[in-house]
């Protein structure tokens, strides 16, 4: 079957919702139940940087043999990248709110994503200032590279280098302390899989829809 | 494509829900353990049951969602095979 890895999300994602907030989570300080966000604001960061790793690939592939495709698939998957960061950045906001006691503080792990986001932003805007499809193809698969490669650092080395509040920056050893002795990892490691599953796709959904579009266009054009 | 999908439903269907169950039957214990001193959880949500409202809330709409997306993705194939005879 062509499609298991939809069949994968789906029962991924269901086990998600409901072991996520009923299976027994260490009782910490501070973060009480909010621990239990770990399987929701944390995926969003996995599922986008697999997405955005995939946009790369595709952009890499397209100035190698540029084809009208790759730039679509390149597009799509970054454009759902941001969407997964822009959730992992509002659901972070919240978590922060209720345990740090600020929506946003500047720390080195929050600036670097928020810097990392507008990066990304630039893509679009970028893209949408071409009138020539070739042209517009060909610059954003440069510049989508150039985005990554400054993106990630920002993401997950830049924060690893200072004192952080957030966990798995500076000192901060993340959750993997926590979840060793517990049954999180149960939980976190299908979370994982599945937000990541989703955010593919959708980028597939839209990918095919702008596919679609083109070929009807072509079509007209004939 | 499109007949594998339906030919899969029913199975679907009850494997996700076999799936849930035999995951969820060893919580349903854990969750009834009496609660230790220590941070201030969601007992209290717990002992009168109502935390499972809220997750069949959260299933459901997460299960609406899904469906949207399962039927997006028919409708795309079924478009895409369209356009492809077309030609």
């Amino acid at each position: 079957m062509k499609n298991w890895w939809k069949v994968l999300t789906v029962v991924l994602l269901l086990y998600v919702a409901v072991a996520g907030l009923l299976m027994p989570v260490p009782r910490l300080a501070i973060l009480n139940e909010s621990i239990r966000n770990l399987y929701f604001h944390v995926p969003m960061w996995f599922g986008m940087t697999a997405i955005l790793v995939a946009s790369v690939y595709y952009s890499v592939r397209y100035l190698r043999t540029p084809t009208p495709e790759l730039d679509i698939k390149a597009h799509e998957a970054a454009r759902t990248g941001i969407l997964m960061g822009c959730v992992g950045l509002a659901t972070g906001s919240i978590w922060a709110r209720y345990t740090w006691g600020a929506w946003w503080t500047n720390d080195p792990k929050l600036n670097g994503a928020a810097v990392a986001m507008l990066i990304y932003g630039a893509y679009l805007v970028l893209r949408s200032s071409f009138t020539d499809e070739q042209q517009r193809a060909r610059v954003s698969a440069i510049y989508n590279v150039f985005a990554f490669a400054v993106a990630m650092p920002l993401f997950y080395i830049l924060p690893r280098l200072t004192d952080s509040l957030h966990p798995g920056s500076g000192g901060n050893p993340a959750f993997a302390k926590y979840d060793l002795d517990s049954d999180m990892r149960l939980v976190f490691y299908p979370a994982v899989i599945g937000w990541t599953l989703l955010a593919f796709w959708v980028a597939q959904l839209a990918t095919r829809i702008s596919v679609l579009k083109l070929k009807v266009y072509e079509k007209q054009l004939a | 494509m499109k007949s594998n999908l339906h030919s899969a439903a029913p199975g679907l269907l009850r494997r996700p829900v076999l799936l849930l169950l035999a995951l969820l039957l060893p919580l349903l214990r854990a969750a009834a353990q009496a609660p230790g001193a220590q941070p201030e959880m969601a007992e209290a949500l717990r002992q009168s049951g109502k935390i499972y409202v809220v997750v069949a809330v959260i299933a459901v709409v997460l299960i609406g969602l899904l469906l949207f997306l399962i039927s997006l993705d028919r409708k795309l194939s079924r478009l895409e095979k369209e356009v492809a005879d077309e030609r």
